[in-house]
């Protein structure tokens, strides 16, 4: 499992799709956000924890269907199935290099980016801790959503549709976690929610995804 | 080695085969002949756990190497990258057996990506060797190879043979030393699996 994930990480690095895409996708909607709301700063730090929190879902969601999408259409998920490594291990290494080249940097980038909206040190603080924490449901949840849209043609689209409503409950509390720290509040149960948010993807999609594999190889 | 009893096999609602009995014992290898499209891939991948098959038991080692038609190489990573992927997932041996005996060696360090399609299949073909499994499940192996690498193949497939392995491969190709063949259309189903007939041909 810890050579597929080596792997992953090394060809994302090697094709520069894989760090890249989504922080350059993530600085682009955060210039452009206060080019479309104007300059005024209260307005920025006000709407600065929600649109982060979208952008960096948005970032996650470019890259979800080259997860299995690559090994499916070069026939190594074909191969994998068929090797000693179980699906629902094959899932997490793939998901784990997903989070390390899409969710990571953005956690990392986010209190940077949040400068330019304005985001207090206390709010890019927490950004950057929720995002640390409810970044790993959303790569979970994406790859989830690419074991179900294998092999259907065009089916990005279609991964989109299925993955956004599941993102909900991260997007609102991790949005909640930063708001309460950016108006001088608490936001330790926000963040819990989130952590508790990617413990229970962690504990139940790798089955669903080993059985949606299963499904879709045949 | 693999014993197959009674198989009905059946790709997109359509039953192909139907009873289909054979086995492989160590040291032997059974190619599966028969017109394209009468179910010899859906077979293999049956064998290999890849798809479930209508009716009927396969009984086969747990772990198998399977071989389609897409050899699952990654381009940006080096022949020898590859070929050590693998062999560590299935903690097999190293690959300098494998890239000697396709004759590799002085690829070893150019990016899959740059091979071409003849020294991409014995990359796939060296890939077989490193996973140390004993029964070899093979979609024709000897697509893209020219007529030296399909004898460097027929040597390696000997070695394994006579080490105690075995293969079922699909191929058109006549190797001298498989000792057994199977032509499928023998098998080829008659009744449509939407019909009453296919339950009462199942039973």
């Amino acid at each position: 499992m810890i050579r597929l994930f080596a792997r992953d990480i090394s060809l994302a690095v090697r094709s520069g799709g894989g760090f890249g895409l989504a922080l350059v996708f993530f600085l682009i909607v955060v210039v452009l956000i206060p080019l479309g709301l104007g300059p005024d700063q209260s307005t920025l730090a006000l709407v600065a924890p929600g649109l982060l929190w979208l952008g960096a879902l948005l970032a996650c969601l470019l890259s979800l269907d080259r997860i299995f999408g690559l090994d499916y259409e070069d026939g190594s998920l074909d191969l994998l199935a068929t090797s000693p490594l179980p699906l629902e291990a094959v899932y997490i290494a793939k998901a784990a290099a997903h989070w390390l080249t899409t969710g990571l940097p953005l956690a990392l980038a986010a209190p940077l980016l949040g400068v330019l909206l304005n985001l207090s040190f206390d709010a890019g603080k927490a950004m950057c801790f929720s995002l640390l924490l409810g970044t790993p449901a959303l790569s979970l949840i994406g790859a989830f959503g690419a074991t179900l849209t294998l092999g259907v043609k065009r089916g990005g689209l279609l991964l989109s549709l299925l993955v956004l409503p599941l993102y909900v409950p991260t997007l609102i509390f991790g949005a909640r976690a930063v708001r309460s720290a950016s108006l001088g509040q608490a936001f330790d149960v926000p963040l819990i929610i989130v952590l508790a948010i990617s413990l229970g993807t962690v504990a139940i999609l790798p089955f669903a995804s080993g059985a949606a594999l299963r499904i879709n190889l045949r | 080695m693999l014993q197959v009893s009674n198989l009905s096999v059946a790709r997109g609602g359509k039953l192909l085969l139907h009873d289909v009995s054979f086995s492989v014992q160590p040291g032997q290898a059974l190619v599966l002949r028969g017109a394209n499209g009468v179910g010899k891939t859906s077979l293999l991948r049956c064998i290999a756990g890849l798809q479930t098959p209508t009716s009927g038991i396969i009984l086969a080692p747990e772990t198998v190497a399977y071989a389609a038609h897409a050899d699952g190489l990654k381009g940006q990573l080096s022949v020898l990258e590859n070929l050590k992927f693998w062999a560590d997932i299935y903690g097999g041996p190293r690959p300098d057996v494998a890239l000697n005996s396709y004759s590799l060696g002085n690829l070893a360090y150019q990016p899959a990506a740059n091979l071409s399609a003849g020294q991409q299949r014995r990359l796939g073909l060296a890939r077989i060797l490193v996973t140390g499994c004993r029964l070899w499940v093979l979609d024709e192996p000897t697509v893209s190879l020219d007529v030296q690498n399909v004898a460097l193949f027929r040597k390696v497939l000997k070695a394994h043979l006579q080490g105690g392995g075995a293969a079922v491969l699909a191929t058109h190709i006549d190797f001298e030393l498989l000792v057994e063949s199977l032509d499928l259309t023998n098998y080829i189903a008659s009744v449509d699996m939407s019909s009453s007939a296919f339950e009462e041909a199942l039973e």
